[in-house]
């Protein structure tokens, strides 16, 4: 079995309102995969479904090839975007409950639970109160709680959210190492460039529909946009220009030199090499900056809920 | 998995060790037996004083009546005195007040001729033992003159009895109906406090793990029905501790406060026991006395705590699921009220069927009825069974009750899944019944 993950044409009504249309995603294996999408789209709906929060209405979900029953909350770990703690309660009493609630025993649950707080150097407020601490401090007890019995998935909605620069890198950097360890993780977020940074595949979500999925780089593949970044230095620049632009159709471009140059988007035609415009600007004068233009995760993001 | 225990165990241990049950559970019987206390010693010192009541008798039939007692000394004035300077003299001497009585013969002597002055308006006790004294001295007065022989009259009166029995020859009596009475409408008030208290308090806390948006993370692990059973339960045992804190602890109070104070506040001397007292020596009480005590061991005692602790738990569980529902279903606790008033009402009707139609009429249409009727039912049974119900009727309601509770935590537990991850409006009673349908 290659993917952990199976959600097989899912869809899920409230009333009238259609939340999830015939939805269907693979999650390979050790991968981190970015579930992204528009406010409402459906997101939150579909990992509900995965968590046996909301049931389907049709299509099913299998992990690790068998399809989802109750025992399968052992082998999730969820941190909803919604999250809070029992205010009142102590926080080592606390994460012991959620632990037990999660199939660990009390004493298997203490010891992780003191290897983890000593890691995340929160070991001194195992008798506060959740009160008692800030938002951030409070997210990071969640986190802990979320991670602690192992899980094959990992589900963070929004894990960032509340925390400083700081501690956010500490929580990126636990996700890699909870990933290398062989978890598979689902990242739902707005942030772009930490889905840039972390996921291997994706998968968009928009109105109920899923309109795109696949490994990061596939994805960008399918929205090079075949743009090379120039830089050139020329002796008449503006005859230059004039003749790149009769042959390719181009851009001003914006970036920093340390020279002032001639810098143009250009656009290759289908079937066109790069090879064949860099040989050609090598031939028109000195090339400086020659760079493909790969598509943001964020910009593939807006062009694909626009396109949609 | 089974997580109920591990819930329960949660629920009841933030319940139990909550600082504001805890205050509630030491302090409400110390409040409560200080309030007792407080009202009997003060009723002791009432008692204590002496009541100094002048007679002015112009007629001269009574002065010899009254005899002093413990609580009240009688001082018969010269009866040449003034109505006005005999006014003037007990405010002067601060006297509780004077009975003036006017001259005329014994045969034309009507109730006209007595009138009692005092600063404020007297006692009724008082009132009323001067009134029997009279009474009793000038028919006794009366007797003499028409030569009726007071041992004759006395031995020719007649006391009787209406016996009760029931159509299979059970015995009833009229106090058997009292101690029946004060053990239905115990059960049954305590039921109903038993639902508004803790049915709240499980409002409360499904609310809170709302507020505290923990709910999401809680239902990935368990479902939610169990996580509400598991509140219901564990709220419930914390309620059960509280209420059995509450007995002995009012039980120790009650005995140290009455050594302590020298107070016996199981005799506090209210007027009415006064009355009672003095009642009791009259054999004819000390043998309904004794007929309360075999009526109390008649009572289908087996039968009783069996159908209490059957009709209590599901009642109480019917109710509290109620409760859960309203909790998930709305965002903060001023949102309850709306969805109160049905949960209320038929409590209330149930209470109030029970005091006034149950007593009346016990088998009634209306008592029979409502006893049926799963809402009102735990209530209005619980006020019949001491008068002998069939034990047909008794399984019928159980039953009826036993399977409303268990659709109504079918549909409480459907509003509970939906409304636990609903944020932000109030729903309204359609947008209710939609989510059952989710």
């Amino acid at each position: 079995m290659n993917n952990l993950l199976e959600v097989n044409n899912v869809s899920k009504y409230f009333g009238d309102f259609k939340a999830l249309n015939d939805v269907s995603i693979t999650i390979p294996r050790g991968s981190i995969f970015g579930l992204l999408g528009p406010n409402g789209a459906g997101k939150t709906t579909l990992i509900r479904v995965i968590n046996q929060i909301t049931m389907p209405d049709s299509g099913s979900v299998s992990l690790d090839g068998e399809p989802l029953h109750q025992n399968h909350v052992m082998d999730i770990g969820y941190l909803p975007e919604e999250r809070g703690l029992y205010k009142s309660m102590k926080v080592g009493e606390q994460a012991i409950y959620l632990a037990q609630l999660k199939g660990l025993s009390k004493t298997e649950a203490k010891k992780r639970l003191k290897y983890w707080f000593e890691r995340l150097e929160i070991g001194d407020w195992w008798n506060k109160k959740i009160q008692e601490l800030s938002k951030g401090m409070a997210q990071k007890i969640q986190f802990v709680v979320t991670v602690l019995h192992e899980p094959k998935l990992l589900i963070f909605d929004e894990p960032f959210s509340g925390f400083d620069p700081i501690n956010a890198n500490l929580i990126k950097d636990e996700i890699l190492r909870l990933r290398e360890n062989g978890a598979t993780v689902i990242f739902s977020t707005h942030r772009m460039e930490s889905v840039e940074e972390l996921c291997d595949d994706i998968a968009l979500i928009n109105k109920s529909n899923k309109i795109l999925d696949g490994k990061l780089v596939d994805v960008k593949r399918q929205y090079k946009i075949n743009t090379y970044e120039v830089g050139i230095r020329a002796k008449n620049q503006s005859i230059l220009e004039k003749d790149l632009s009769e042959r390719f159709s181009i851009s001003k471009a914006n970036f920093k030199t340390l020279e002032d140059e001639l810098k143009l988007n250009i656009k290759l035609k289908q079937g066109e090499k790069p090879n064949e415009l860099l040989s050609y600007l090598t031939s028109k004068g000195e090339v400086s900056h020659f760079v493909e233009l790969i598509p943001s995760v964020n910009d593939i993001f807006i062009q694909a809920v626009k396109n949609n | 998995m089974n997580h109920l225990p591990l819930i329960i165990k949660r629920e009841y241990l933030t319940k139990v060790k909550n600082k504001s049950f805890i205050i509630m559970t030491f302090l409400s019987p110390i409040i409560f037996i200080t309030l007792i206390a407080v009202v009997a010693y003060l009723s002791q010192l009432n008692n204590d004083k002496i009541r100094v009541i002048s007679i002015l008798d112009e007629s001269g039939i009574v002065k010899n009546v009254f005899k002093n007692t413990d609580h009240t000394s009688y001082n018969i004035l010269d009866n040449n005195m003034a109505l006005e300077d005999a006014i003037a003299l007990v405010q002067e001497t601060e006297g509780y007040g004077l009975l003036h009585v006017k001259n005329i013969p014994q045969e034309k002597i009507s109730s006209s001729n007595f009138t009692f002055y005092s600063e404020d308006s007297p006692s009724l006790t008082l009132m009323s033992d001067l009134e029997s004294e009279i009474q009793s001295e000038l028919t006794l007065q009366n007797r003499i003159k028409e030569n009726i022989d007071e041992e004759k009259l006395k031995a020719t009166r007649v006391s009787i009895n209406i016996g009760q029995e029931s159509f299979d020859g059970e015995k009833t009596s009229k106090v058997d109906s009292v101690v029946k009475l004060i053990f239905g409408c115990a059960a049954g008030y305590l039921l109903f406090m038993f639902i508004i208290i803790y049915g709240n308090m499980i409002m409360r806390s499904v609310i809170e793990e709302k507020t505290s948006r923990i709910i999401e993370v809680i239902i990935s692990s368990v479902k939610p029905v169990q996580l509400m059973l598991g509140k219901i339960i564990g709220t419930s045992l914390a309620g059960i501790t509280q209420l059995v804190i509450w007995i002995i602890l009012g039980g120790v109070l009650m005995t140290i406060t009455s050594i302590i104070l020298g107070i016996d506040i199981s005799e506090m001397q209210t007027p009415q026991q006064q009355i009672m007292e003095q009642a009791m020596e009259n054999s004819e009480v000390n043998l309904q006395i004794q007929n309360a005590f075999t009526a109390f061991l008649n009572l289908p005692l087996f039968n009783l705590i069996i159908a209490f602790i059957l009709f209590f738990i599901s009642g109480y569980l019917l109710y509290s699921s109620l409760y859960a529902a309203i909790g998930a279903a709305v965002d903060n606790e001023t949102d309850t009220q709306q969805f109160m008033l049905p949960i209320i009402l038929p409590l209330i009707l149930a209470v109030y069927i029970g005091i006034f139609t149950v007593i009346e009429d016990p088998h009634g249409t209306v008592s029979t009825v409502f006893s049926f009727i799963p809402l009102t039912s735990p209530v209005v049974m619980l006020m019949r069974i001491p008068f002998g119900v069939p034990i047909w009727q008794q399984v019928l309601s159980l039953l009826i009750l036993v399977g409303s509770f268990m659709s109504t935590v079918w549909f409480a537990s459907k509003i509970y899944r939906v409304g636990i991850l609903m944020y932000g409006k109030k729903p309204s009673y359609k947008e209710l019944m939609k989510w059952i349908k989710y």
